[in-house]
């Protein structure tokens, strides 16, 4: 299947748009289950991608594949290429330490996942693991990050407190946090707000937008308002399969392909 | 975006966190040889020891002051005669107490109180329940030093044991296998007796199994209760010419068993003793062994078998 | 309207006369509910009975003996002539054997813990979990010889001046003794840590060493804990290892290279003897069976309040 991509330009209003990373030929297979079947797409940088598709399409596995996540669990393969620029490394090769790859790329999980730990060393965590001690770079980073995920006012005077202490939507935008003190090039969500409710999930759906500046952001949804509402582009999958890719706008008013419009439009999924 | 020297960084301190990796594996691959290692020493310094002695005559001879010609016949009478005893009281109390509290308890105070006790028993040194024995049983109820008395002590230390495997084995049973059986107009008993319990039979005979082989092992509470460590007869025979043909005299019998036998050799200052101890201490430990390996295999079939 | 009566269902042959209530089935039904629960009810008989009988023949104990010359006094001689009851003896037999076995069991037990639930392989796990629980099913008493006749030989070799019967081997041999029963515990409360924690590690750039040491053990740590104080009251109350392998004399002594009873030591050896019952000799077993109780009950409580405390969090 080859993407309908416009290679050259994705976006007319945004002609200065360069790919943060190329998956090519993708194929992922869970023992002899193949999962993501002949991927090609690009991720273009500081933007947000949103993929969406029915349960079991493979959206979740492929965003998976962005940090090696699968090399957690016996028995997964891959064939093909995600390449990372401006490196150009294939950072699905073995000879890329999938460590180093989850140091640059972060992810936030469907679920709220805090450590059982202070708000602060949560933040903290992935500083702690890349070696950093001095405290005044911790404080200082610790802050930026709580800012940055919009949850520093809320918790400026309880950073020693630990983090079970907060709401549903304060963990997540916690773990945003914890993945952004660590200055990832790509943040990966995964159904971040699946397990929230429609308050926090609308303050999680600004802070999105609002991060796009900074870092190239890939978001697995299953509601397709929320792509439309938070993404500049949006990819549908079926099966293991990327249907159609395009500007979220053109994808949501007048798709290429009949079964994404059946999708979209509820008729089907 | 980073700069070389900050990914050059980043890869030695990978480079060392993986270092740690490994060395942590080393060292915990190391922690569990010496557990295993520990064990097969044992094994080997008896099997060395004891193997020669290892003859028919062994186990078919009393115990006596000459170690050359010394047997463990009425210790291993012994053994099986508690053993029946304690399986007859453990196993039906055991599986009625965990067939209760999963299926017929209210929550309420009482039930709670149950299953505090029950973990709480479990961690009571064996010992106390050899002294329970010993006021109880022995004195109070007039059973003496018998194999009665010890049958029934050993019992109470393995009724937890029986519980939880029962109530684990009751609890893997879905909801819906009940809700089934009520469906079709079952009482709650004919839901347990018809479904619940054949379903579980095989997790509760795991249980049943890994607990008499603890009641095989157990040497403290038997002594307490004062298990004779020599005794060159045995129990009259449970079985007769005359009717009713089946006699419950063993039952008042004085007795010994395969630990208090092996534990009176140790204690010998003399060497021959101590090789008839080794012979001893295999033979128990290969019958603890088998049946602990018989049931983590039963469990290992049940799991791989048995998919609700 | 009335919808019309098929014929099967106005077959009186083929349903039940009523839908009443069947007063025997019933009946039978509470017989075998009582029953069951009287079965369930035997285990609280049981504590019940061994809390009386420990304070009844401690209570004849303390009318002879007073409570504070069996908490100071130093010596524990009741079978002597001048005789003495004070537990301290006892009690520091018991404590230097399990603070031998647990300077080897806790360290040994956490790294196989750890070392099972987040880093060795799912063969090794399946093949060293059973093994580590046969290990547990071996007779106190097998171990107590291989303590006397192989642990104590081996290290006269090492420190010559080792007595043939010391706490130092019967504490060691407890100590592996209790590895598999600390780290199957700890071992299940690092498990019960939802796999979303150490995906979040492992998505930060963590590596395995690194999550479960500042992720997976704090997350677990009140069922560690309770893996560890069970496993002090495992080893306060064990008798066969320390009977055989440390020797049956009181000792006051904190020197783990000396013979020494504990309390279950001295329960054992008075068994051993003929004491005629309800003689003052008799009741010291007793006594010292009331002191072991309460020693292991105290830990028992915390263990499992905080094994309750793990399992509420997920």
């Amino acid at each position: 299947m080859v993407s309908d991509f416009p290679a050259d330009n994705p976006r007319a209003d945004a002609p200065d748009a360069r790919y943060k990373s190329e998956v090519r030929n993708l194929s992922f297979y869970y023992g002899a289950f193949s999962a993501l079947k002949n991927i090609n797409m690009m991720l273009p940088e500081k933007r947000v991608t949103a993929l969406i598709g029915p349960s079991g399409c493979g959206k979740s596995t492929f965003l998976r594949c962005f940090n090696r996540m699968h090399d957690l669990y016996p028995g997964n393969r891959y064939v093909g290429e995600i390449i990372l620029h401006p490196d150009d490394v294939n950072i699905l090769s073995r000879d890329v330490d999938p460590i180093e790859v989850r140091m640059r790329i972060s992810m936030v999980f469907q679920k709220p996942n805090p450590f059982p730990k202070s708000i602060y060393e949560n933040v903290a965590y992935g500083l702690r693991v890349r070696g950093v001690r001095q405290r005044a770079k911790l404080d200082e980073k610790v802050e930026e990050a709580l800012r940055d995920a919009a949850l520093w006012d809320e918790v400026k005077d309880r950073l020693n407190q630990l983090a079970y202490n907060l709401s549903g939507g304060q963990q997540q935008r916690l773990c945003i946090a914890r993945a952004l003190a660590t200055d990832p090039e790509i943040l990966l969500f995964d159904e971040p707000t699946s397990a929230l409710d429609p308050i926090a999930t609308a303050s999680i759906e600004e802070l999105i937008t609002d991060l796009k500046d900074k870092v190239t952001i890939l978001i697995v949804t299953h509601n397709m308002q929320q792509a439309a509402r938070v993404s500049d582009f949006t990819a549908y999958m079926y099966l293991g399969e990327l249907i159609e890719f395009d500007v979220t706008d053109t994808i949501f008013i007048k798709p290429k392909h009949k079964q994404t419009e059946d999708y979209i439009t509820g008729r089907f999924g | 975006m980073r700069d070389d020297k900050d990914l050059s960084e980043i890869r030695s301190i990978i480079a060392r966190h993986k270092l740690w990796d490994l060395i942590f594996m080393i060292i915990g691959v190391f922690a569990l040889m010496i557990a295993v290692l520990t064990f097969m020493a044992l094994f080997a310094h008896m099997l060395i020891e004891g193997m020669p002695r290892l003859s028919w005559d062994f186990f078919t001879s009393f115990p006596s002051r000459r170690p050359g010609s010394a047997g463990i016949l009425s210790a291993w009478v012994g053994t099986t005669l508690v053993m029946l005893v304690t399986a007859a009281a453990a196993v039906p109390m055991g599986i009625g107490a965990g067939i209760y509290l999963e299926e017929y308890a209210a929550k309420n105070i009482i039930t709670e109180i149950i299953e505090i006790n029950v973990t709480n028993l479990a961690g009571v040194p064996s010992i106390i329940y050899g002294l329970l024995a010993l006021s109880l049983f022995v004195h109070q109820f007039g059973f003496g030093q018998s194999i009665l008395s010890a049958g029934l002590a050993l019992a109470l230390l393995i009724l937890p044991i029986v519980i939880v495997a029962t109530r684990e084995a009751i609890r893997a049973i879905p909801v819906v296998i009940r809700e089934g059986a009520y469906a079709l107009g079952a009482t709650r008993w004919q839901t347990v007796s018809d479904h619940i319990l054949p379903y579980s039979a095989a997790g509760i005979l795991t249980g049943v199994i890994i607990g008499l082989a603890r009641a095989i092992g157990e040497t403290a509470p038997v002594i307490t209760i004062g298990a004779l460590t020599f005794i060159a007869f045995l129990p009259p025979s449970p079985f007769q010419d005359e009717f009713p043909f089946l006699s419950f005299e063993w039952l008042m019998a004085p007795f010994t068993v395969m630990p208090i036998q092996m534990f009176n050799w140790v204690s010998r200052p003399e060497a021959e003793f101590q090789i008839n101890a080794a012979a001893a201490g295999l033979v128990l430990v290969v019958m603890t062994l088998t049946m602990n390996g018989l049931a983590i295999y039963l469990r290992y079939r049940m799991r791989k078998n048995l998919k609700w | 309207m009335h919808p019309p009566v098929t014929a099967q269902s106005a077959d009186a042959h083929s349903r039940p006369r009523s839908l009443g209530y069947s007063y025997r089935r019933h009946l039978g039904e509470r017989f075998i509910e009582g029953l069951l629960f009287l079965m369930a009810f035997i285990s609280v008989a049981i504590t019940l009975a061994i809390v009386a009988m420990l304070v009844k023949e401690s209570v004849v104990f303390f009318e002879q003996v007073p409570l504070w010359d069996f908490l100071t006094d130093t010596q524990w001689t009741p079978l002597f002539d001048d005789a003495h009851y004070g537990i301290l003896p006892l009690i520091s037999g018991t404590v230097v054997s399990s603070a031998v076995a647990l300077l080897v069991a806790i360290p040994l037990g956490t790294i196989t813990a750890i070392y099972l639930s987040e880093f060795a392989p799912f063969a090794v796990r399946e093949v060293a979990k059973p093994f580590l629980e046969l290990l547990g099913g071996v007779p106190t008493v097998v171990y107590g010889y291989f303590a006397l006749l192989f642990v104590t030989p081996l290290l006269q070799k090492i420190f010559p001046e080792l007595p043939g019967f010391s706490l130092l081997s019967a504490g060691l041999v407890m100590g592996i003794m209790i590895i598999p029963y600390v780290s199957s515990m700890a071992e299940d409360a690092m498990r019960a840590v939802p796999m979303h924690l150490r995906e979040g590690s492992y998505a930060m750039g963590a590596t395995r060493f690194q999550t479960a040491i500042r992720v997976i053990m704090p997350a677990a740590f009140s069922g560690i804990a309770a893996a560890y104080i069970l496993g002090i009251s495992r080893a306060v109350g064990e008798t066969m290892v320390v009977a055989i392998a440390a020797g049956m004399q009181p000792n006051l002594t904190w020197n783990p290279m000396e013979p020494a009873a504990t309390i279950t030591a001295y329960i054992v050896q008075v068994s051993l003897g003929d004491l005629p019952h309800g003689s003052i000799g008799y009741q010291t077993i007793f006594a010292a069976g009331l002191t072991l109780l309460l020693l292991t009950l105290t830990f028992n409580i915390i263990g499992h309040l905080l094994r309750k405390r793990y399992r509420e969090v997920y």
